[in-house]
């Protein structure tokens, strides 16, 4: 279990961790969702003991990652974010490396690396700094596993790996929680949302929300509409004149457009566009995706502060 | 406005290191005006591809022609005529917004008045007047990826090539950042880009998707869907490059 309670961290006066609290449950598949510079590695630090907090405190399974670090150490499975393996050794001998530091060895642990590690092993021999994204976000995991840790912090294992490799390391990862390792994953893909058990919206070193992904896009307070139309970079600037519109973005080949609860209906927004000469569109409400509920709650802050 | 006129021509482009193809046997062309998609799997051969087209590196062989120039001969021709711009490499995190614009401009060889006149006329459509002397290492990320494009794009190539430019970027931003491409098309700029965001290649006029040194998929996304019956472009690409 992880409990973070009022962690803050600032680099001079940027607010990288302002009073973050939350708990992550033993066995849970915790996601930390936000973009680059949102405060997801700095809290991914401060548990790793590698960053020192300005306030507030933390524990790992009950191990305070201050007082304790040493011991914090030995029950954790780190990946950063930039890959931190030795490029000069090859794949087998990166694993052996942390086998040996944590006073284990491969065959040990065989078991937990086993359904990852099966995949580089034809390349066993390669140099690490030789291998490819996904091969190397692979072989980071391996490692960080190695040692049969309680706790699994792995920061953007995800970020640019293809769409492939990237279904690929999300089983991966839920064969790990099924063998009761508690993770916590961060990520800038919104998409990837929906694998976690619970996930944190964070933002500019604060959390927007923590909830089930279900909880969180069900809970979406306004009205969202799916627009499709031929042109849909015109029509989006269009509904971007629509009274009392909140937002309008584009989500691959159609528009999302949000509207205050209870405004507009399909019909009302068609009239809108029609009286614009474009009138060939549909409208329809739409569920929210993890992605719009971020850009309205990353809006609901601008227009607060 | 996409016309038919071809301003990158691929013909049967192959490149090797030692026994390992990293292209074999590319063709495709990108015409004047479009957003070409261009994308695949890691280690897929993308970053090789660009390399070459670019005038960064030499192919094997083929018959490859960027902005009418020769990718054997006239390498220097090529990257005069075109911008550049990744997610990992854009500018200088020690040099101001101004210094970087100068830094670049005088790269490309732009006359004084031309860079300064350009440079107003950027900053004011950015909302960036007032920062000029800012450092760029103080920049929110979705500034400095903003900025990095417009920079690429400020001595007018005839073709800007993005790799991943919206990594790691904040949703609202990574759509802001779509947008500067749309603009930059209507001035006549054609865009050959990557990305792993699926819902981008939906932006996309084409989009071509490597596997294993190979293009196996290349059409307008309403086609691809069409062809690989696909809802989507997530579809297409985990249907192809698995």
């Amino acid at each position: 279990m992880i409990v973070v309670n009022e962690l803050h961290k600032n680099y001079g006066e940027t607010v990288a961790l302002g009073k973050v609290s939350l708990t992550v449950e033993q066995g849970e598949l915790f996601g930390l969702i936000g973009p680059d510079g949102a405060g997801k590695s700095s809290l991914m630090r401060v548990l790793m003991s590698l960053l020192l907090p300005d306030g507030g405190s933390a524990t790992m399974n009950n191990l305070d990652v201050v007082r304790d670090y040493k011991k914090v150490r030995l029950i954790t499975g780190y990946m950063p974010g930039r890959f931190s393996l030795y490029p000069d050794l090859t794949v087998e001998e990166n694993l052996q490396f942390f086998a040996t530091v944590f006073g284990t060895t491969i065959k040990e642990n065989y078991h937990l690396i086993k359904d990852i590690y099966q995949q580089i092993e034809p390349y066993k021999n390669r140099r690490a700094g030789k291998l490819s994204g996904g091969m190397k976000q692979k072989l980071a995991l391996s490692c960080a596993l190695i040692h049969k840790p309680e706790i699994l912090i792995l920061d953007e294992p995800t970020t640019g790996v293809d769409a492939v490799s990237r279904k690929e390391f999300w089983e991966m990862l839920k064969r790990l929680k099924a063998m009761g390792i508690t993770i916590m994953v961060s990520t800038p893909y919104m998409d990837e949302a929906s694998m976690c058990d619970r996930i944190a919206l964070i933002q500019e070193g604060h959390l927007m929300s923590v909830e089930t992904p279900f909880a969180m896009m069900q809970a979406f307070a306004e009205d969202l509409w799916a627009v499709r139309s031929k042109k849909i970079y015109h029509t989006s600037k269009l509904l971007g004149e629509l009274p009392s519109m909140i937002s309008v973005n584009s989500f691959g080949q159609v528009l999302h457009l949000v509207t205050p609860k209870g405004i507009h209906t399909p019909q009302s927004i068609k009239d809108f566009l029609a009286t614009l000469t474009e009138s060939e569109v549909t409208v329809e409400p739409a569920l929210a995706t993890i992605e719009d509920v971020f850009i309205l709650l990353m809006n609901n802050r601008k227009t607060k502060s | 406005m996409i016309t038919k006129e071809p301003v990158i021509t691929v013909k049967n482009m192959v490149k090797k290191f030692g026994h390992f193809v990293a292209n074999d046997n590319l063709n495709f062309e990108v015409y004047k005006g479009e957003i070409f998609g261009f994308l695949g799997a890691n280690g897929a051969g993308k970053t090789t591809a660009i390399r070459i087209l670019c005038g960064l590196s030499t192919p094997t062989s083929g018959e490859m022609k960027v902005a009418g120039f020769d990718v054997f001969r006239q390498t220097e021709n090529i990257k005069q005529n075109i911008g550049y711009m990744s997610q990992k490499f854009s500018l200088y995190e020690d040099l101001t917004i101004y210094q970087n614009i100068r830094f670049y401009g005088g790269v490309y060889g732009m006359k004084v008045a031309e860079r300064k006149a350009r440079t107003a006329e950027m900053l004011d459509r950015l909302g960036l007047t007032a920062y000029e002397n800012r450092k760029i290492g103080d920049l929110p990320l979705g500034w400095k990826q903003k900025l990095a494009f417009s920079i690429a794009i400020l001595h007018q190539p005839k073709i800007v090539f993005l790799d991943e430019p919206t990594g790691g970027v904040d949703p609202i931003t990574r759509r802001q950042f779509w947008n500067l491409i749309y603009e930059a098309v209507e001035k006549g700029i054609t865009v050959f880009v990557t990305t792993h965001y699926m819902d981008e290649a939906e932006y996309c006029d084409r989009v071509s998707i490597m596997a294993d040194g190979r293009i196996v998929a290349l059409d307008t996304p309403e086609k691809l869907k069409e062809q690989f019956n696909a809802a989507n472009m997530d579809e297409v690409f985990l249907k192809i490059a698995r």
